[in-house]
């Protein structure tokens, strides 16, 4: 859509550079949004939060403390920041860089509504699924650079549970693939054609509630933020980072609650498509642009992520591995099994 | 020079160089982490040569898991790389005539004259839409199904294997089992006793609390 548009003013390039300039154009499209609501997403979470524990959460900074996230974004930038002497310094600084990389190329296949992807590439799952499996590297190497016992403890265990997890999630889109036998994000929504109970929710809904949790524990998210786990190992893998390094960390983890978010809308509740197709309701609300409804699901996912944090106790680290290991995976391995029969007797809505 | 081959250029450059690194850095860390970015640019070079499903399995299974557990294993085992070292200049004869035979031997299957531009034309680039993971899907699933299959077999074994081979049944050690852990009631740990919630004053102990 970006080419049609931008392509007449750039004739003059080459045709490679044209590609350069509209995909760079592209990528900011997407992550400059990205990142202003990674910092209203953390005055969201303390305004919820505060809320649910009968609080009022910041209201200083701005009108209704809507500058807060701004105050604390110059406050981390101002700050300095420390080296831990022993440290390996390169890789020490390379980790948050590279947390931040693996929560922000995904968004490069997220469909936000119909053709408007940045790469509309076929294996778009497996890319999602590489992305994130890469994502580990950075947690592992901060907690080890910092040349900490705390950090080292937290990175590894953090590591352990990532990888875990992983395995559950690609089952979750194992399940996913099968029903809607296409790689391509977009082509995966536009299957779920039909209204609210068609979307992949409701015939893969353990896959569903598997993958969500999943992503849940993937972003280091309360029940499962045991990479912290303040109450035992300080703050886990990021103990040693100050200032902007931190905040990078903390940049990474809200971008990837989002993406978690966006990939399940994706995936299970018809990303773009409005709920009410096939309703009389349908005419009523056929002038909300897809793009509004995306986002409608994104937001309540992450009111769910919020709602978590305020709600649960944290896990313990046994019983983290437990869930993954011993319940999530043969949930999943089990409805793998389901659907491969309902596809074989051609019952629908698996085999469509 | 198009974009194409100058990412071309960029990814096999930086996949060999790291490659060389692997084994002339000091700290195996860092060599751990040379050996990822290899794996990486070599998936980027696969990409670039339409192979999508093997450039994004490369990262997924290497990146993602394999290089994750060699990572733990180097960064808790306190290696001592000077033993390691020693007799470099003695052995170093015997591994270059390994090193030799071996260039010799992939020259000579995999050389020019086998392989090149005139063995193997260029092949016509895949339209746009062509489906890597689907053709590939296809064929391992009909023409190959055996030979999956049995690969399949193979690795499974092996995982059993491993398990019982490292698993070693320990005497005396104290676990938790989830299961009654969660299973519990309150019946089970609690009993409520049913205590008067206030007593009688009596008289002495009412003299007692009177300011004097």
């Amino acid at each position: 859509m970006l080419t049609q548009f931008l392509s007449p003013w750039l004739s003059w390039l080459p045709t490679d550079w044209q590609y350069l300039v509209i995909t760079t154009l592209g990528v900011l499209i997407i992550l400059l949004p990205v990142v202003i609501s990674v910092a209203y997403l953390t005055y969201f979470e303390r305004k919820v939060i505060g809320y649910m524990q009968v609080r009022i959460g910041p209201n200083r900074v701005g009108p209704l403390g809507l500058l807060q996230p701004f105050a604390d974004v110059f406050k981390l930038l101002f700050k300095e920041i420390i080296t831990p002497k022993l440290a390996n310094s390169f890789i020490f600084y390379l980790a948050p860089v590279l947390i931040l990389v693996a929560s922000f190329v995904a968004w490069a296949v997220i469909p936000f509504d119909k053709g408007w992807v940045l790469a509309n590439v076929n294996a778009g799952l497996l890319y999602v699924l590489a992305i994130g499996a890469a994502g580990v590297y950075g947690v592992i190497l901060a907690g080890w650079a910092s040349n900490s016992k705390y950090a080292l403890l937290g990175g590894m265990r953090s590591a352990a549970h990532k990888v875990a997890y992983e395995l559950a999630m690609g089952f979750a889109l194992v399940g996913v693939l099968m029903v809607a036998k296409s790689l391509n994000l977009s082509q995966i929504v536009e299957n779920q054609a039909g209204g609210l109970f068609h979307w992949y929710w409701l015939p893969l809904l353990p896959m569903f509630v598997v993958y969500f949790v999943s992503g849940v524990a993937e972003t280091n998210r309360a029940p499962f933020d045991i990479s912290e786990g303040e109450s035992e190992i300080v703050a886990g893998f990021h103990v040693e980072y100050s200032g902007i390094t931190f905040a990078l960390f903390m940049l990474a983890e809200y971008a990837s609650m989002i993406l978690i978010s966006a990939l399940t809308a994706i995936l299970f509740l018809g990303g773009w498509l409005s709920p009410f197709e096939g309703t009389f309701l349908h005419a009523a609300f056929a002038w909300v642009p897809g793009i509004v409804w995306f986002f409608i699901k994104i937001a309540v996912l992450l009111f769910l992520f919020l709602w978590f944090r305020a709600t649960f106790p944290r896990y313990r680290y046994d019983q983290i591995m437990r869930l993954g290991w011993k319940i999530f995976i043969p949930v999943t391995i089990l409805w793998i099994f389901v659907e491969g029969v309902m596809v074989y007797f051609r019952v629908g809505p698996w085999f469509a | 020079m198009t974009l194409y081959q100058f990412l071309f250029y960029v990814f096999a450059s930086s996949a060999v160089l790291s490659a060389i690194r692997v084994i002339s850095v000091k700290n195996p860390v860092h060599a751990a982490l040379f050996l990822v970015l290899t794996f990486f640019s070599t998936a980027l070079v696969w990409i670039l040569m339409e192979a999508e499903f093997l450039g994004i399995v490369l990262l997924l299974v290497y990146v993602g898991a394999v290089m994750v557990l060699f990572l733990f294993v180097v960064m808790m085992l306190d290696i001592n790389l000077a033993p390691l070292r020693e007799g470099f200049v003695r052995n170093l004869p015997v591994g270059v005539f390994v090193a030799l035979v071996m260039v010799i031997e992939l020259g000579l299957v995999v050389g020019a004259h086998s392989f090149g531009l005139s063995a193997y034309p260029a092949p016509t680039p895949a339209p746009a839409d062509a489906a890597n993971t689907l053709a590939l899907g296809s064929v391992l699933y009909t023409d190959f199904v055996y030979p999956f299959e049995i690969a399949a077999f193979i690795l499974l074994v092996s995982i059993v294997a491993a398990i019982v081979l490292a698993h070693r049944k320990r005497e005396g050690v104290l676990y938790q089992n989830i299961d009654a852990q969660v299973r519990v009631r309150r019946a089970d740990r609690l009993r409520i006793v049913s205590m008067p919630a206030s007593k009688p004053v009596t008289a002495a102990e009412e003299s007692e609390g009177k300011p004097s």
